[in-house]
């Protein structure tokens, strides 16, 4: 158990009041979290919007004879959190007996020290975060003659943290922060508008960087400028780092235990194997405190740890939460996602690609004709994670002879995710994270349908 | 939901600091929902959310917090915290009278979900789970979800307007999985209305266990789609969601204002073919949109957005309307207390057309046909938009014949909008659906008649 700060007792000291109501032959657990949040939202060079926001909660799990029952509370209100104990006591009732079904017991890994607490942010005052808003939106109408206007220019963090108490004696409490600069701009020449965002990520305040989302957001919205629809044909796709992170998200739920367990997954079968070209390795750790989806403690309370999913294109294994990992006959990986509104689903927490070689620009000097995916739409109705099919909205700019060349709108690229992992023929050593904890790299993807006129 | 004098001073806390308006959004949630998957009943989960959002607007300026701490004192941290956008200096203490608005309902509700016993919910998907398994030895997996919810809500403000409603939702939904020598396909088919429990004694949850197997078993044979330019025939009721995002986004006054819409500054003008008529209906009995009273208090009006073709209106929240002296039309919502309100559409639909929809097959030499889609998604800048098929048939010499597997659709609003030759007679609503912008959610419908248009792009592989 990690030592809590004084004054920071009560989220644990809750969580524990109502494990600690367990009834013979009863276990209960008890997730509590609390978070704060300001978010400025500037426009033509005022304040559009100044939110202040505080959230808390608990979700109270109780499994009975094996059968499972949940319910949370959008506060901490004493009266209410016992109202949700009961009412988690009676679904549980209606859950049917599953010999797997149970609560997480400390496992022996120790959690690793991270430092995920800005400690600077919560002083910042609001008047200084109200002038990065503003700041990011002159800075971004002020680069370029075609960016007149913004849709919006954001300044957003959010503090958090989370206890969880169970029964069977996992008591861990953590609290972590972020922050970032967000702005969608709009650049117009000859009648035609494009939009495109840009950030800037971090914990602290003084992490986050104005021209960085200026230069960002400035630079994706005027390449489009002149963007036409190109002509049906097979390329080769080079992928930003963050359409690498998007790709390998989708591919990350498809590792999932649940899914595995479930008939869901078409990897399911496939540990041992090549899934992927060689050159490919992919890990899940959220104890690299580079992910803002680094964290100390799992939904459960168990440890997060390092999981590696493909290495060197083999397929490693699975991601698994108590439940899983308990009917997989493995064991948790620390992969129990939740809120308080929901039970622990099973997800990857900071999924990252190991570098390869070769910076951005030369992967796409090395190609010769593509095309660079720079925005993707549609992933949620265009790509099934059962089937694996594969078909998404792009944007980007064509490859002609290595060079960036015109840009194109209004087309598509389709596949299948086993497919595209397979035909990598290279992997980028330019790491970014994303807001998401995601990590990704430029990938090189020969042979992909583009749909287009 | 509060009492009217804590409303009151509420709000005159909200302005103390000076503001041209206050307003309290009170909302009360109980939710109930219930998860069969691989055969067992996994768990039921109860929810409660409970809160309030506070909101100062001084000039361009708004300030927002929220709260689930509804106590004299919780409500007067928040407005205080609200009020901080709003130091202008002037303010002082202001007097609200409030005027009780009341709006009448879309629909009655006759059985409130929370007057049902658990095990009555849970039977519903032992019952869509085995309808979906009887479909077909190929159905390898069955997921089957209850939601139910009801959410009371209150709006106040410093006009003086006071109102409330009472916001029931029920929802079944299953998704099936078939297993063949091509590899695992999905099916999925959901039911959802504004009303309670009746909605089980008027739909038969087999039919939609048996409807998202045949859905999956149906593309197990499935071909690869085409890839490239070609007509599309949108099937009734399954295709709503196109006009969500071919033009329904694009209408939201809130993105007009900001120059982010293809279709600002074009009231008057034809943008469509004569034939269609867009409306967006908060109205709508028992469509997954309706509602008495959006988010703003205001009371929910069937607003016609395009008429034969020509742009009438956009959509229009409290402070779009405000900002432009005009009135509100219903379309001001959130997801929750802790959301502010924006632009969104509730239930829109095109009407139905003179055109008779096995004609509209027949002269279609080669093509697809969509009989459902899944989501979209638009970049409202420049009005691409895509959109997901998940039950797509090939059109050769004006028949539907081979099932096609899942892709997106992509193609630019204003240009769909203005090409599509030819509407059907035979409208139907679609599936329950959920809206997404800006990282809010708020449930929607649609619906639209068999319909044509002669060149979108389908994002296929063959």
């Amino acid at each position: 158990m990690p030592p809590a700060e004084p004054g920071d007792r009560d989220l644990l000291d809750l969580a524990v009041r109502v494990a600690d109501q367990a009834r013979p032959g009863e276990q209960v657990e008890a997730f509590v979290a609390r978070s704060t949040s300001t978010t400025v939202r500037a426009y033509a060079g005022e304040v559009e919007s100044l939110t202040q926001a505080s959230s808390s909660g608990v979700g109270v799990r109780v499994v009975v004879d094996h059968r499972e029952g949940f319910a949370y509370a959008g506060t901490l209100e004493e009266q209410v959190v016992q109202e949700a104990l009961e009412e988690a006591r009676d679904n549980a009732r209606f859950g049917e007996p599953d010999e797997f079904n149970g609560l997480a017991e400390p496992d022996g890994v120790e959690p690793l020290p991270l430092d995920l607490w800005p400690k600077g942010l919560p002083d910042v005052p609001t008047a200084e975060k109200v002038s990065l808003a503003l700041d990011l939106e002159r800075a971004t109408t002020r680069r370029d003659p075609r960016v007149k206007g913004v849709r919006v220019a954001m300044y957003s963090d959010g503090l958090g943290e989370a206890a969880v108490a169970t029964s069977t004696g996992i008591r861990v409490w953590d609290r972590s922060g972020t922050s970032y600069l967000m702005v969608q701009a709009l650049a117009t020449q000859d009648g035609e508008t494009q939009i495109a965002g840009g950030l800037s990520v971090g914990r602290e305040l003084t992490d986050l960087s104005v021209d960085e989302a200026a230069d960002d957001a400035v630079l994706r919205s005027t390449r489009l400028l002149g963007s036409t629809k190109p002509p049906t044909q097979r390329v080769t796709l080079v992928l930003e780092p963050r359409m690498t992170a998007t790709i390998l998200g989708l591919v990350g739920g498809m590792l999932n235990g649940d899914a595995v367990l479930k008939g869901r997954s078409p990897f399911g079968d496939r540990v041992g194997e090549a899934i992927a070209a060689p050159l490919l390795t992919f890990v899940d750790d959220p104890t690299d405190a580079r992910s803002l989806g680094a964290d100390t403690y799992d939904g459960e309370g168990l440890a997060r740890r390092r999981n590696a999913l493909v290495s060197d294109g083999v397929l490693q294994g699975f991601l698994q939460n108590t439940y899983t990992g308990r009917r997989s006959g493995t064991a948790s990986t620390g992969s129990a996602a939740r809120g308080v509104s929901s039970t622990p689903a099973v997800s990857a927490a900071a999924l990252a690609v190991a570098p390869g070689t070769g910076t951005h620009e030369e992967l796409v000097a090395g190609v010769g004709t593509g095309l660079l995916v720079t925005s993707m739409a549609g992933l949620h109705s265009g790509v099934n994670p059962v089937s694996g099919d594969f078909s998404v909205g792009v944007e980007g700019l064509m490859v002609r002879d290595g060079a960036l060349a015109e840009p194109i709108r209004e087309a598509t690229i389709a596949s299948t995710l086993q497919r595209l992992l397979l035909d990598i023929s290279a992997v980028g050593a330019d790491l970014e994270w994303l807001p998401d904890g995601t990590g990704g790299v430029t990938l090189v993807i020969p042979d992909v349908a583009l749909s287009g006129q | 939901m509060l009492d009217h004098d804590l409303i009151r001073e509420t709000l005159a806390a909200a302005l103390r600091t000076g503001g041209d308006m206050a307003e309290i959004f009170v909302e009360d949630k109980a939710s109930s929902n219930a998860v069969l998957d691989d055969g067992k009943v996994e768990h039921l989960t109860s929810g409660r959310d409970r809160g309030a959002g506070i909101r100062v607007i001084v000039g361009d300026t708004t300030g927002f917090a929220h709260t689930a701490d509804l106590s004299r004192a919780g409500l007067a941290e928040a407005a205080e915290a609200a009020a901080a956008a709003a130091r202008t200096g002037g303010g002082g203490v202001r007097e609200v009278a409030l005027t009780r608005v009341e709006a009448p309902r879309p629909n009655e509700i006759a059985v409130l979900p929370e007057s049902v016993g658990k095990g009555e919910k849970v039977d519903l998907l032992r019952r869509a789970d085995a309808s979906a398994r009887a479909a077909g030895a190929a159905i390898s997996q069955v997921t089957a979800r209850y939601g139910d919810s009801r959410r009371r809500i209150l709006v106040a403000n410093s006009d003086g307007l006071l109102t409330e409603d009472d916001q029931v939702r029920t929802l079944l939904s299953v998704m099936a999985v078939a297993s063949g020598d091509t590899g695992m396909q999905t099916g999925y088919q959901s039911l959802g209305r504004t009303v309670g429990f009746e909605l089980f004694d008027r739909y038969d949850v087999e039919d939609l266990g048996r409807e998202a197997a045949e859905r999956a078993l149906l593309k197990l044979a499935a071909r690869p789609a085409p890839s490239g330019t070609m007509p599309v025939v949108i099937g009734p009721g399954g295709g709503g969601v196109l006009f969500h995002e071919a033009c329904g986004h694009g209408l939201e006054a809130d993105l007009v204002a900001k120059g982010a819409s293809v279709f600002a500054g074009r009231i008057g003008e034809r943008v469509a073919d004569p034939r269609i008529t867009l409306v967006d209906d908060g109205t709508m009995a028992e469509e997954w949109g309706a509602i008495a009273v959006d988010d703003e208090g205001s009371v929910a009006q069937r607003n016609v957005l395009i008429e034969d073709g020509i742009l009438t209106d956009y959509m229009w929240d409290l402070l779009r309307s405000r900002k432009e002296g005009r009135a509100r039309s219903g379309n001001g919502r959130r997801q929750s207390y802790k959301h502010l309100p924006m632009v969104r559409m509730t239930n829109t639909y095109v009407l139905a057309g003179p055109d008779d929809p096995d004609d509209i097959i027949a002269s279609t030499p080669k093509g697809v046909y969509v009989a459902h889609l899944g989501g979209g998604q638009v970049n409202t800048a420049t009005g691409d938009f895509v959109f997901g098929m998940t039950e797509a048939y090939l059109i050769e010499d004006g028949r539907i014949t081979e099932p096609i597997r899942e892709g997106n659709l992509i193609g630019n609003g204003p240009a769909v909008l203005g090409s599509i030759d030819a509407v059907g007679g035979d409208f139907a609503m679609g599936s329950p659906g959920m809206c997404g912008k800006d990282g809010q959610g708020v449930p929607v419908g649609d619906g639209v008649p068999t319909l044509r248009v002669p060149a979108l792009t389908v994002g296929g592989t063959a």
